[in-house]
């Protein structure tokens, strides 16, 4: 009972160590300096926009668009730049049209009552197709050099993305833990109507999430584009997959209303160290791809199996209400 | 005497802390129509799911068919002929009306199904009912009495020789239950055995042979329909003795607080009354009645389509919960699981919930003062958990809705909207509810009480207020209300209106 308890809290930390531990056994490359900033490196995007996603599936939603507005917002950005727009303003421009692409999503799930999944799905097609039109297919390129600061710049030793990831990790820490918005998100997350007879705005808070998790994905897309220092259409391809897995291995419930962004930080290293460790041992391209997918459902298959036992030990009194109900109808 | 189909021998279920059947024997005959008759709470629900094997009895046996059963299983049920409509259809909305009454047993030819068949197979039994139903209409483009009438021909096609009819008047107007009537005569005549539950009394008499009454989980008695009259049965239901343990108040001011004039809901009428400030206003009325309702209405929940509300004399647009919040309104829902408390969240958000800016600035939080008023009001209210920053879901039912109570205390609030207060909590916490709920009206506050329990209604109220399909149809003071005269009122007699609100 005790050890399933502290299993269920700090399961994702043992396993965070359980990995590090092995690839350092199975590669002497693994546990050096170099390859842990490298790792940090490369989970700053995914990382950055997990933030936004756990404010999502916190309220029980799901943003699948995240990947299309890296895309876009890293299009948009780099077209400005090559248009003669100063970088800071192209910038600005892109996490305004985040923010934007994320209030659209809120706004059909809100007064068209579309489930999440669906809005999102339809969101990262379309913002894709836009992503490819805009730049007929090709990549855009020929930046300022100081843009590149953003994504291949240190400060100190510290490569600025993970900075940037660190930032983002913070703010969300300090919103979902010391505002009263945060106290609102787990609400909605748990129960929506209670939260409404409870005097909850559920709409203000599910406009609020989608923008924050639009404004992270800008930040990503940015930062993403410096780095590779060219905008690809393709750019972001996919990262729905990684950052929702990342969130849900962090321990947030895919029904909402559970869950902590610490443990989407150990979410976030996991599928680095996964990807990082993978490459280093020379597990091939597509293997990891399975071993990804198979994380995934995994980390659902544990997060439903708890909340099943859970509920079974409250049906007798479920029963109890169910009669109660039959009788009230 | 008849062929007995199904005979109950001391049927018991026990749940822990509630004992929801004690000790009830009972014996169905051979095409009879069999009327249970008992207040909400009375335990006819959890009789009829122990005679469909939705629950296995604790104790006790059932026999049917010649044989003993310890327990039924659903399926066992259904196979030997035991059918039951309850009051939420089992239909599947998008299957046409044939589809649905050969649901999982669908008749082939070949490797597929035999739409023909199963269609000819429905207008026979839809005929020898007496309806005219298209076997291929769509279960979603029916009326509900349409939808009803497919469920009743659903367990006839399983030759069913015991049905349970749960509730079947309650959303049909009144032409459509004569036609309901007629329909379940015919059963009879073919030597169906009917189980009929109602609330309403008048349907008891028009239709049914013998009637049992049941009262606190236990089997009162049964008697010959045509023996007996609606004032003895009202009787055997109320039957208990009150209590005097419920705290009394002695004031009689005060200020008028809230004043509800002429509000129109989907699910209301012309709901007019006047809340004063200090008392504890009871409403009363069956399951059904609209008390829910209002409560949601004033409290913004609902839309209201036409009236108003004035606090203090002023009228207030009320259009949402928070805006009901704003005006320093609470309410307790009956429901406590999915709408009073969030179950995931710990003691400590929730009794903060609705309050949280009282505890912050600019939004941020102040742990601090929330610390102070969590653990003040944990201890007033005796909320039993080792800690605040245990989920809900760990407490019981009294504890949880000391959370909810909390919760509204937390806001500071005027006027409190309990609706069924003490459902699914036990002895000990029903008292101390009861007692909260009297030292909240004596220190001012306003109390709507929407309860189903006579008892706690009677003894709680200061006046109560009674409705009957969406209406109010009456008010009585303290002095004035005895659990008979309510019970008329509820049940349509004594209000006048006998129109159908449809």
């Amino acid at each position: 009972m005790r050890i399933r308890e502290l299993f269920s809290k700090y399961g994702i930390y043992m396993v965070l160590l359980l990995m590090v531990v092995f690839f350092s056994v199975l590669s002497e490359a693994f546990l050096t300096p170099d390859n842990l900033f490298n790792i940090l490196r490369q989970v700053a995007v995914v990382g950055t926009a997990a933030v936004g996603m756990t404010f999502v599936m916190l309220t029980g939603g799901i943003d699948l668009s995240v990947g299309s507005i890296i895309g876009v917002t890293g299009i948009l950005t780099a077209s400005l730049m090559v248009m003669g727009v100063p970088a800071v303003i192209a910038v600005l421009i892109a996490l305004i049209a985040g923010v934007l692409m994320g209030l659209l999503n809120a706004f059909i799930i809100n007064e068209f009552n579309v489930p999440p999944l669906i809005v999102t799905l339809g969101m990262m097609t379309t913002l894709r197709g836009i992503a490819y039109l805009v730049t007929g297919g090709m990549p855009v390129f020929g930046f300022p050099e100081s843009f590149t600061i953003l994504g291949q710049g240190y400060l100190g030793i510290i490569p600025i993305p993970v900075i940037i990831m660190g930032l983002a990790f913070l703010a969300g820490y300090i919103l979902l833990d010391k505002f009263t918005i945060g106290r609102h998100i787990y609400g909605v997350g748990g129960n929506e109507e209670a939260s409404r007879l409870s005097g909850v705005n559920v709409k203000k808070i599910k406009y609020f999430v989608y923008s924050v998790s639009g404004l992270l994905c800008g930040i990503a897309g940015v930062v993403l584009l410096s780095r590779t220092n060219s905008g690809q259409p393709k750019a972001g391809t996919s990262y729905e997959m990684d950052i929702i897995t990342a969130v849900v291995l962090g321990g947030v419930s895919i029904k909402g209303g559970e869950g902590k962004i610490t443990g989407v930080i150990a979410g976030v290293l996991i599928m680095g160290i996964l990807s990082n460790g993978m490459i280093i041992t020379n597990v091939g391209d597509y293997a990891q791809r399975i071993v990804q997918g198979l994380v995934l459902i995994l980390a659902v298959a544990f997060d439903c199996y708890n909340q099943s036992r859970k509920a079974s030990a409250g049906t007798l009194i479920r029963e109890n209400k169910a009669a109660a109900l039959n009788e009230n109808s | 005497m008849k062929e007995i189909v199904l005979a109950l021998k001391g049927i018991t279920k026990i749940y822990p802390g509630v004992k929801a059947l004690d000790d009830v024997s009972l014996t169905f005959e051979k095409g009879e129509i069999h009327a249970i008759v008992g207040e909400n709470g009375a335990g006819k629900s959890t009789l009829i799911k122990t005679i469909t094997g939705a629950i296995a009895p604790t104790a006790g046996t059932i026999a049917f068919g010649g044989k003993e059963y310890q327990k039924l299983d659903p399926i066992e049920a259904i196979r030997v002929g035991i059918g039951a409509v309850y009051q939420e259809f089992n239909l599947i909305p998008y299957l046409s009306v044939a589809e649905n009454i050969f649901f999982g047993r669908e008749l082939r030819q070949g490797a597929f199904t035999d739409m023909k068949a199963m269609c000819a197979e429905t207008e026979q039994i839809l005929n020898e009912l007496g309806v005219r139903i298209d076997p291929r209409a769509r279960v979603k483009d029916l009326s509900v009495a349409c939808q009803q009438i497919v469920e009743i021909a659903k367990s006839v096609s399983k030759e069913v020789k015991v049905l349970i009819l749960d509730e079947p008047s309650a959303p049909l107007t009144n032409s459509e239950t004569q036609s309901m009537f007629r329909i379940i005569k015919k059963l009879k005549a073919k030597g169906v055995t009917i189980i009929y539950i109602s609330h309403r009394l008048e349907e008891i008499f028009e239709l049914s042979d013998r009637v049992t009454v049941m009262r606190d989980s236990k089997k009162i008695l049964t008697l010959d329909t045509g023996e007996t009259d609606r004032k003895s049965l009202i009787s055997h239901m109320v039957g208990r003795s009150l209590s005097d343990d419920y705290p009394r108040n002695e004031s009689d001011c005060c200020e008028t607080t809230l004043q509800a004039r002429g509000l129109n809901t989907a699910y209301v009428n012309n709901i007019t009354f006047d809340l004063r400030q200090g008392e504890i206003l009871g409403f009363a009325g069956l399951v059904g009645a609209g008390r829910t309702e209002v409560a949601r209405a004033i409290f913004g929940a609902d839309a209201v389509t036409s009236g108003e509300i004035l606090l203090f004399g002023k009228p207030v647009r009320i259009k949402s919960p928070a805006d009901a919040i704003k005006n320093k309104m609470g309410l307790i829902p009956e429901d406590r699981k999915s709408h009073g408390v969030l179950l995931s969240l710990a003691i400590r958000n929730n009794i903060t919930f609705s309050s949280l800016k009282h505890i912050s600035r600019y939004g941020y939080l102040n742990k601090k003062k929330e610390d102070a008023v969590v653990h003040t009001l944990k201890e007033n209210l005796r909320i039993k958990a080792p800690s605040v920053n245990q989920q809900v879901k760990n407490l019981s039912g009294g504890n949880q809705q000391k959370v909810v109570l909390a919760k509204w205390l937390a806001t500071n609030c005027d006027i409190l909207i309990f609706d069924e207060p003490t459902r699914g909590i036990d002895i000990g916490a029903k008292q101390e509810i009861y007692k909260l709920m009297r030292q909240l009206a004596e220190s001012g506050k306003s109390i709507i009480m929407i309860s189903s329990e006579m008892p706690e209604l009677l003894g709680m109220s200061d006046r109560i207020i009674v409705m009957h399909e969406g209406r109010i149809v009456g008010e009585l003071k303290k002095e004035e209300a005895t659990q008979e005269r309510i019970l008329e009122m509820a049940s349509g007699e004594a209000g006048g209106c006998g129109c159908n609100a449809n």
